[in-house]
């Protein structure tokens, strides 16, 4: 029984972590309907940027926290503004390759720079977020990452729903054409989306990189663990990307435990077949997909 | 009847029958030039070069025919595959499974190999059928990461992480060993299998394909059953990934399941779009673009940590990431820059050269 308690909780926080890994990517889709392969190596940049910046540079962790945020909204916007700008109106292939491009470009960068090795972040996070009850027992990293979670889901979910960038934000992501009458700077939207994906996967790179360490290649590998995620939960919602990513996680958990250490890995892929044979459109994501 | 003549390059469009917009080589020019290009490839290049560098184009012509099969897919039809490089993995161990447990020979177990690979593809090609564009793309990162696992964990079969040992191929008692003898075997492959493609495309298959690949609603709106065909095109650019990958196992010797990553699925769709997406010999320049891009900085690197430049700095330069930057290098870079690739670089090439001094 302890065991099953202490894989439920692990399969939530690891899920939970994929979900926020799968926000980023699901804004993006949502204001520009690009699938981001290089979600992956976003995440990776946030995790060596805060990396950088905590050991070579000897930041401490606030002022580390907030430059590597700010770094990764940069990175967004100029990803954005030199690659995925002039592609605007190509075909989708087009937009879909070149990040299969930008992926592996980034991650022949960071390995040039970092080498393919684990790194780990100094201990810096207080012992008290730490729940130890009986046989349970979850270490402070995911305490932090619930209340670090919680708390972006809940910002951006009130940066939606009241604030103007925000509306207009949903507004191309419902109808480019419409917004764009309507007078709406869908260039700018764009810009911001992947700012702000940017921003939000560089958050989940750091907190992934506290928890498994930091690897070039785990890393990018939890930037593909996201289709499945995003497709269980559907392309389009936010809340759908966090609840797939624990479904996910339990999965995974639950495989690792019971069935074989081996199957963890691949269990997610098999789930996106069949979700994609039976149910395409996820658990919430948009009914409108067209069947040609 | 009109006498037949050699054609030159015409000075305009006299075009007067859909045939003539059909026709492979649009002067006799070019049909000459292609045989002469044919004549040195098979009777002076295998004769001359080095066997380090036979191994090279030996190993950019089974790339060319995996990446001409991805080319029918992602070029002609529009759908986007990033598990082909898993394919090429199926096909060779189809191939290394069929000649040791069943002892087929060399003819027979390539061509099945590609037939396996087919199906196998066409499973993951299903989820297409009822939804378009980037869902046959996320379908297939699935299939890469599913046959990755089954490729390694299905033991009785696989035999693991050991890998499989072919025996020698042979084709009616010729055995065929050393790079000498397969460049003859990969190469006319690489002949047929164009020869194949170009014609494929020209039929009544390769226009429903470009049908569905320009607009799939027009399509299904002429009467092309479009889940069919998409289904078609993804078999058999499947069973050209397994043909090659079947014969690269066999010129290997030993197969295992590490080189099927998703970085070579990644090396295939670079090779297409580099070379030039819906064009059958673009996909060979691709190839070759690709792979002597991999040893240009094989040797670079070689020579820049032989010379010491960076020995001293203690920077370690090493080859596996550098070839991943430049290769994600050269996708963004075409597809921003030349998004027709180096087919179309060739043809402003060949056309200001044939309007000499004229061109603009």
């Amino acid at each position: 029984m302890d065991f099953f308690v202490q894989l439920l909780i692990n399969g939530i926080s690891v899920g939970f972590l994929y979900g926020l890994s799968a926000m980023g990517f699901v804004m993006i889709f949502k204001s520009s309907s690009v699938l981001n392969f290089a979600h992956g190596e976003l995440l990776a940049m946030g995790a060596f940027l805060f990396l950088a910046l905590v050991t070579w540079a000897q930041l401490p962790i606030l002022p580390a926290f907030l430059i590597t945020l700010a770094g990764c909204f940069v990175l967004g916007f100029v990803v954005e503004r030199l690659f995925l700008r002039p592609l605007i109106g190509e075909p989708l292939i087009f937009v879909i390759m070149l990040t299969v491009g930008l992926a592996s470009m980034f991650k022949g960068i960071l390995l040039l720079i970092f080498g393919g090795n684990l790194n780990t972040y100094p201990d810096f996070l207080p012992s008290f977020l730490g729940i130890q009850r009986g046989m349970i027992n979850i270490p402070p990293v995911y305490t932090a990452t619930l209340i670090i979670g919680l708390t972006f889901l809940a910002v951006f979910g009130l940066f939606f729903k009241y604030s103007s960038q925000g509306i207009y934000m949903r507004s191309v992501a419902d109808n480019q054409k419409a917004a764009l009458s309507l007078g709406v700077h869908v260039k700018l939207v764009f810009a911001l989306s992947w700012a702000i994906a940017a921003l939000v996967a560089g958050m989940s790179g750091i907190v992934l990189g506290i928890i498994n360490g930091i690897n070039v290649h785990d890393l990018s590998a939890i930037g593909l663990k996201v289709f499945p995620v995003v497709i269980l939960g559907g392309l389009d919602s936010i809340g759908g990307a966090i609840i797939g990513g624990i479904i996910i996680g339990l999965l995974e958990t639950f495989t690792g435990g019971y069935l074989s250490p081996s199957l963890r890995d691949v269990v997610p892929y098999i789930v996106l077949v069949f979700i994609l044979l039976v149910k395409p459109y996820g658990l919430f994501g948009l009914k409108e997909i067209e069947r040609v | 009847m009109k006498k037949r003549t050699l054609r030159f390059h015409p000075c305009g469009n006299y075009k007067e029958r859909y045939d003539d917009e059909l026709t492979i080589f649009e002067s006799d020019f070019g049909r000459f030039w292609a045989l002469v290009g044919l004549i040195i490839l098979f009777a002076v290049v295998p004769y001359v070069v080095s066997p380090y560098l036979l191994y090279v184009i030996n190993m950019i012509g089974i790339a060319a025919i995996a990446a001409i099969g991805l080319n029918i897919l992602i070029g002609y039809t529009g759908q986007i595959s990033l598990g082909h490089g898993a394919f090429f993995g199926v096909g060779a161990y189809a191939a290394a499974i069929l000649a040791t447990t069943v002892n087929a020979p060399f003819l027979l177990a390539v061509p099945a190999a590609g037939i396996i690979t087919a199906l196998v593809g066409m499973i993951f090609g299903i989820p297409s059928g009822r939804l378009k564009g980037l869902y046959l793309t996320i379908a297939t990162l699935a299939g890469q990461f599913i046959i990755e696992y089954i490729l390694i964990h299905w033991e009785s079969l696989t035999k693991g992480t050991m890998g499989i040992t072919l025996p020698t191929a042979d084709i009616v008692g010729f055995p065929i060993s050393g790079d000498k003898s397969f460049f003859f075997v990969i190469f006319i492959a690489l002949c047929l299998m164009t020869w194949i493609a170009i014609n494929l495309v020209r039929t009544k298959f390769g226009r429903a394909f470009i049908a569905i690949r320009d607009n799939d609603r027009a399509a299904e709106g002429m009467g092309i059953p479009i889940f069919r065909y998409k289904l078609l095109s993804f078999g058999i650019s499947s069973f050209y990934a397994g043909f090659a990958g079947a014969i690269w196992a066999f010129y290997m010797i030993s197969v295992t399941a590490e080189p099927f990553n998703l970085t070579l699925s990644v090396e295939y769709i670079a090779m297409v779009i580099i070379g030039g997406l819906g064009n059958i010999a673009g996909s060979i320049y691709g190839a070759v673009f690709i792979t002597a891009l991999t040893e240009v900085l094989r040797w670079l690197t070689d020579y820049l940590m032989n010379s010491g430049a960076f020995a001293t700095s203690g920077f370690n330069l090493n080859l596996a990431p550098l070839r991943e930057f430049v290769f994600g290098l050269a996708i963004v870079v075409f597809i921003l820059f030349e998004p027709r690739g180096l087919a179309e670089i060739w043809r402003i090439v060949r056309s200001s050269f044939r309007l000499w001094p004229f061109s603009y």
